[in-house]
C-alpha cells in the first residue's frame, strides 16, 4: 500500500512539477501571474493529440510537435496579452485579468474546435505494459511521464544555470531595467521564457492526457488552480521551490486520499494554498517577505 | 399595437433583463473590493454560500423571500469577516490567488458535505434543484436600486473618499490617519453580503444551483461586470453586466464560440479602456470640454509587488 | 506632562534595511513650537526617519515618544491620529482627486460621520460634511489658494502641489508637521515665499521637522538643526553652529568628491 502510494506520488508529482515549474518561472522573470497557463497546457494535449491521430506520429514525435506548438502560442498570449501592458507598465493586477480573458479565449476556441466531449489517446500509442515488483504496479506510460518529465526539468535547470540564455533571463528576472542596460535583450528573454514555460506546460498536457486518458477542453483548468498551490507552496516565482512543491502536493494528495477520505481530495491544494499564504507567504523555499498592510 | 410590440418585447428579454439585474449586484460586490484597491476573485464564493444557504432555509423551513435573502446574505458576510481577516493582510497577487483558493473551497465543500454528512443537503453535483421560484422582477429592480442607494451615500461619506484614497495609494491613506486594514474588510464585507443576497435572489429565480456555476469561471463573469463597465463609479460594473448579458444574446450567431466574447471583451477592456466604460474622470473631462487624455493607471503599480 | 515637555523625542532610534543601517542610534527631541532643521548627504537616511516617525517603516530598535505618549510600534493612521502629519519628497497627491477632496482626506482624523450616518442621512452627518467643506474652504483662504478648490490636483502647476501637499497635511490640524524637501524644484522666489509660509504655520502654533537642502530655506526658518550622516546624528545645533561644524563641512565635502 505505502510503496504504491509512492509510486503514484512520484509520477503525478512529476506532472505538477513540469507544469507548475513554467508557471513559476514567468511570475520569476516577469512578475506576471499567467493564468492563461493551464489553457496552453490544455492546447499542448490537443496538439499531441492531433499529431498522433491525424498525422500518425509516433508519440515521442507528437510529445515534440506539442511543446512546440505550445511554446508558439505562448509567445502570441504574450504578444496579445501581455505586450501591450507592459508597454504601458499597467499595474500587475491588469495582467493578471488579462491573462484570464486569454485562458478564456483559448477554451472557448478549444470548445468550438473540438467540443466538450472526453477525447483520448488511441490505445495503442504506447504499450499497455504493467510492471510490479511484489503488490506495487506501475504502467509503462507512468514510468515515462516520469523519467521524461525528470529530463525536462533537469535540461531547464541546466538552461537556466549554464546557457547564456538561461543567464541573461535570470539577470532579468532580477530587474529588467538594469539587464536592459547591460545589454541584454530584454525582449528577446521575454520571447524565450514564454516559449520555455509554455513548451513544458505543454509537454506536461500531454502527459496528463496520456495518463489519464482524457484530453477535453476543460482539462486546464483543474491543474491551473492546483498549480497556483504548487508555485505558492514553492515560493512564487522559485523554480526549485516549484519542483519540490510539485512532489509534495502530489505527496499529499495520494496519501490523504489513501488513508483519509478522497471526497476532499481537491480541497487539499487549496487548504494547503490558504494555509501558506497565512503562514509563510513566501513558500517552503523563500526568504522571509516584509508584510504590512 | 406599440404596446403590443413593447409586450412581446418584455416577454422575449424579460429573463435575461432579470439576469442582467443579478449581474449588476454581483457586479457591485466586486467593484467595492476593486474601488479599495483590492482584485478578490471571492465573489463567486460569497454567492454560492447565499445561494445554499437562502436556498435551504426556504425549502426545509419555507421562509419567506426577505428572510432568506437576509440569511443568505448574512452567512456570506460572516464567513466575509472570518475570511477577510487573515486575508486581507495580503496584497496584490497573493489577495487574488487567496481568494482564488477560497472559492474552490467552498465549491468541494458545497460538493462534497453530503457525503461527508452522510445525508442529502446540498445534494452534491447536482445541486438543489426544487427551489420555489419566488424572486420577482421588481424585487431584483429594488435590490439593485438599494444598492445605488448604497454607494451614493458611501461616494458621499469620509467612507467612500477613505476607499479612494486607499486605492490610489494605501500608504499615504494610512499616514493621514484612514486604518486602511478595516476600511479594506468593511469593503470586503460588503462585498460578501452583496454576492450573498445576490446569490438568494438568483437561487429563487432559476429554481436551481450546483457548485460549479460558482466555481471560477463564475468569478470571472462577474470580473468581467467591473472591467469593461468600470470600477471607479457604482454604475461602472452595472452598465458591464448589462452589456456582457445582453451580448451573447445578440452573438448567437456564434454557436459554441460565443464564450469567447467574455474574454475578448476582459482583454480589449484592460488594454484599451484600463478604466472601464464609465470613467468619471474622462467624462469630466468631456464635460469641460479639456483634450488631455486620463493619466496614470488606478490600480496601484509596483509597490505590490510583495506581500 | 508639563507643557515645555520636548513634542517629540527619539531615543537610539536604529532602522535596518537588509545589512545597511540607514539609521543608527539616532537619539534627539524637538522643543513645541520649534521649527527643526534635519539635514545631510544624499543617502544620510533623513527619509528614513520621517518614515519611522510616521509609521510607514518600522524601527529596528529605540523609542519614539510623542507628545507624551509611546508610538514607537504603532500603526500609522494611529499616529496619525494622534496628531502628526506628513508629506513627501516626491509629491504624493491623489492625482486625481480635486484639491478640496485631498483636504477633505487630509481631515479624515477630524470626521466621525461615516458609511452608516450617510445611510440613514442623519442630519449630523450632513452638519459634519458641512462643516468640512467649510473648514477646508477657510484653510485654503488662508493659505491663498481658494482659487484652485476645484482643480484636478495631478493637473496643478508643481510648485502648487508642493503648496496643496502641505496644506493637505495641515487640514489634519496636526501638532507635528513632518515635510521631506519641500522646496524642491522651486525657484529663488518661490522657496523665499515657501519660508514665510513655514514661519506661519509655525505662528499656528504647528511644530515642524523639515528636512531640507537649500541652506538659505533653513537659516530663515530653523531654530534648531540636527545633521544626519551615514544614519548617525553628526551635529546639532542652531543653523549657524552646525554651518560652523568641521564634521558637517567635512560630510558635505566627502559627498561632493564622489
Ligand atoms: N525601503 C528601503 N529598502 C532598502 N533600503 C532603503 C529603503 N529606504 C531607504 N533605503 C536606504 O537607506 C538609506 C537612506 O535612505 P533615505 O531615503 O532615508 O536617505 P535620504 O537622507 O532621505 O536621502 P535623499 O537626500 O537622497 O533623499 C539609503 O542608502 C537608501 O538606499
Ligand atoms: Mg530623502
Amino acid at each position: 500500500m505505502f510503496w504504491q502510494q509512492l509510486v503514484n506520488a512520484l509520477w503525478l508529482g512529476s506532472v505538477y512539477a513540469l507544469f507548475a515549474l513554467g508557471y513559476t518561472l514567468v511570475f520569476g522573470v516577469l512578475d506576471i501571474l499567467n493564468l492563461a497557463h493551464g489553457a496552453v497546457f490544455m492546447w499542448g494535449a490537443f496538439f499531441g493529440l492531433l499529431a498522433v491521430t491525424k498525422l500518425n506520429m509516433p508519440i515521442w514525435a507528437a510529445l515534440l510537435v506539442a511543446m512546440l506548438g505550445a511554446g508558439i502560442l505562448g509567445i502570441v498570449l504574450d504578444r496579445v496579452a501581455f505586450r501591450p501592458l507592459r508597454k504601458r507598465n499597467a499595474p500587475q493586477l491588469a495582467a493578471i485579468i488579462s491573462s484570464i480573458g486569454a485562458s478564456t479565449i483559448l477554451v472557448s476556441l478549444a470548445q468550438g474546435a473540438f467540443g466538450a466531449q472526453v477525447s483520448r489517446f488511441p490505445f495503442d500509442t504506447l504499450p499497455a505494459q504493467v510492471f510490479t515488483a511484489g503488490p506495487v504496479r506501475v504502467t509503462l506510460v507512468q514510468v515515462i511521464v516520469f523519467a521524461v518529465s525528470l529530463v525536462l526539468m533537469a535540461a531547464l535547470l541546466l538552461f537556466m544555470r549554464r546557457s547564456r540564455s538561461g543567464k541573461a533571463m535570470r539577470a532579468v528576472a532580477y530587474s529588467g531595467r538594469i539587464s536592459s542596460l547591460l545589454g541584454i535583450d530584454v525582449d528577446r528573454i521575454i520571447v524565450t521564457t514564454f516559449f520555455v514555460s509554455s513548451a513544458l506546460a505543454g509537454a506536461s498536457g500531454v502527459f496528463l492526457g496520456l495518463a489519464f486518458s482524457a484530453i477535453s477542453p476543460f482539462m486546464g483548468a483543474p491543474i491551473e488552480l492546483k498549480g497556483l498551490a504548487v508555485i505558492i507552496l514553492g515560493g512564487l516565482g522559485n523554480v526549485p521551490g516549484a519542483i519540490l512543491a510539485g512532489f509534495l502536493l502530489a505527496a499529499t494528495e495520494v496519501f490523504g486520499v489513501a488513508y483519509v477520505s478522497s471526497d476532499f481530495r481537491d480541497a487539499i491544494a487549496f487548504t494547503v494554498l490558504i494555509l501558506v499564504l497565512l503562514i509563510r507567504p513566501s513558500g517552503i523555499l523563500g526568504t522571509a517577505v516584509e508584510r504590512r498592510a | 399595437m406599440l404596446t403590443q410590440f413593447l409586450t412581446d418585447i418584455w416577454l422575449v428579454y424579460r429573463s435575461v433583463f432579470e439576469f442582467a439585474l443579478i449581474g449588476s449586484a454581483l457586479g457591485l460586490s466586486i467593484y467595492i473590493t476593486l474601488r479599495t484597491g483590492l482584485l478578490s476573485l471571492a465573489s463567486a464564493g460569497f454567492m454560492s454560500i447565499g445561494a445554499y444557504v437562502g436556498a435551504l432555509l426556504t425549502i426545509h423551513l419555507h421562509t419567506p423571500l426577505l428572510v432568506s435573502v437576509l440569511a443568505g446574505a448574512l452567512a456570506a458576510g460572516v464567513i466575509g469577516l472570518l475570511l477577510g481577516l487573515p486575508v486581507l493582510r495580503l496584497s496584490g497577487v497573493y489577495l487574488a490567488i487567496a481568494t482564488i483558493g477560497f472559492g474552490e473551497v467552498v465549491r468541494v465543500f458545497m460538493l462534497n458535505i453530503d457525503n461527508l454528512a452522510g445525508r442529502t443537503i446540498t445534494g452534491g453535483a447536482l445541486g438543489l434543484n426544487n427551489i420555489p421560484r419566488k424572486t420577482e422582477t421588481w424585487h431584483l429592480v429594488l435590490f439593485v436600486g438599494l444598492l445605488i442607494y448604497l454607494f451614493v451615500r458611501i461616494d458621499r461619506s469620509r467612507t467612500g473618499r477613505a476607499f479612494d484614497a486607499i486605492r490610489q495609494d494605501h500608504h499615504v491613506a494610512a499616514s493621514m490617519g484612514i486604518n486602511v486594514v478595516q476600511y479594506r474588510n468593511l469593503a470586503f464585507v460588503l462585498s460578501a453580503l452583496i454576492a450573498g443576497a445576490a446569490g438568494v435572489f438568483s437561487a429563487h429565480l432559476t429554481y436551481f444551483v450546483s457548485p460549479n456555476e460558482y466555481g471560477f469561471n463564475g468569478a470571472v463573469r462577474i470580473l468581467t461586470f467591473a472591467i469593461l463597465g468600470g470600477y471607479l463609479i457604482w454604475l461602472g460594473p452595472i452598465v458591464g453586466a448589462f452589456i456582457l448579458t445582453f451580448l451573447p444574446e445578440l452573438l448567437r450567431f456564434l454557436g459554441p464560440y460565443r464564450p469567447i466574447v467574455n474574454g475578448v471583451v476582459l482583454i480589449l477592456a484592460i488594454i484599451y479602456l484600463p478604466r472601464g466604460l464609465v470613467d468619471p474622470t474622462f467624462w469630466r473631462k468631456v464635460w469641460r470640454q479639456r483634450g488631455k487624455p486620463p493619466s496614470p493607471p488606478p490600480l496601484e503599480t509596483s509597490s505590490e509587488a510583495a506581500p | 506632562m508639563t507643557p515645555d515637555a520636548p513634542l517629540l523625542q527619539l531615543s537610539s532610534v536604529t532602522k535596518h534595511y537588509g545589512g545597511l543601517a540607514a539609521l543608527n542610534q539616532v537619539s534627539f527631541e524637538i522643543a513645541r513650537g520649534d521649527i527643526m532643521g534635519l539635514i545631510g548627504p544624499n543617502g544620510a537616511g533623513k527619509t528614513t526617519l520621517l518614515n519611522v516617525i510616521s509609521g510607514l517603516a518600522q524601527e529596528t530598535s529605540g523609542t519614539v515618544l510623542f507628545n507624551g505618549g509611546d508610538i514607537t510600534s504603532l500603526p500609522a493612521h494611529r499616529i496619525a491620529s494622534l496628531g502628526i502629519a506628513r508629506t513627501y519628497q516626491n509629491i504624493r497627491l491623489f492625482n486625481e482627486m480635486t484639491v478640496e477632496q485631498n483636504l477633505l482626506l487630509g481631515r479624515h482624523t477630524r470626521t466621525r460621520s461615516g458609511m452608516a450616518s450617510s445611510l440613514l442621512l442623519l442630519p449630523r452627518q450632513r452638519r459634519e460634511e458641512r462643516q468640512l467643506r467649510d473648514d477646508t474652504a477657510a484653510l485654503l483662504q488662508r493659505m491663498d489658494m481658494l482659487a484652485r478648490r476645484d482643480a484636478i490636483a495631478g493637473e496643478l502647476a508643481y510648485g502648487d502641489q508642493r503648496r496643496i501637499e502641505i496644506i493637505r497635511a495641515l487640514a489634519a490640524d496636526p501638532l507635528l508637521l513632518l515635510l521631506d524637501e519641500p522646496s524642491a524644484g522651486m525657484n529663488e522666489s518661490e522657496t523665499e515665499q515657501l519660508g514665510r509660509f513655514i514661519l506661519d504655520v509655525r505662528n499656528q502654533g504647528v511644530t515642524i521637522l523639515i528636512i531640507e537642502h537649500d541652506m538659505n530655506l533653513i537659516s530663515q526658518v530653523c531654530d534648531q538643526v540636527v545633521v544626519l550622516n551615514f544614519g548617525e546624528v553628526i551635529s546639532q545645533g542652531t543653523p549657524q553652529q552646525v554651518q560652523s561644524d568641521p564634521l558637517v563641512i567635512e560630510a558635505y565635502l566627502g559627498q561632493e568628491e564622489d
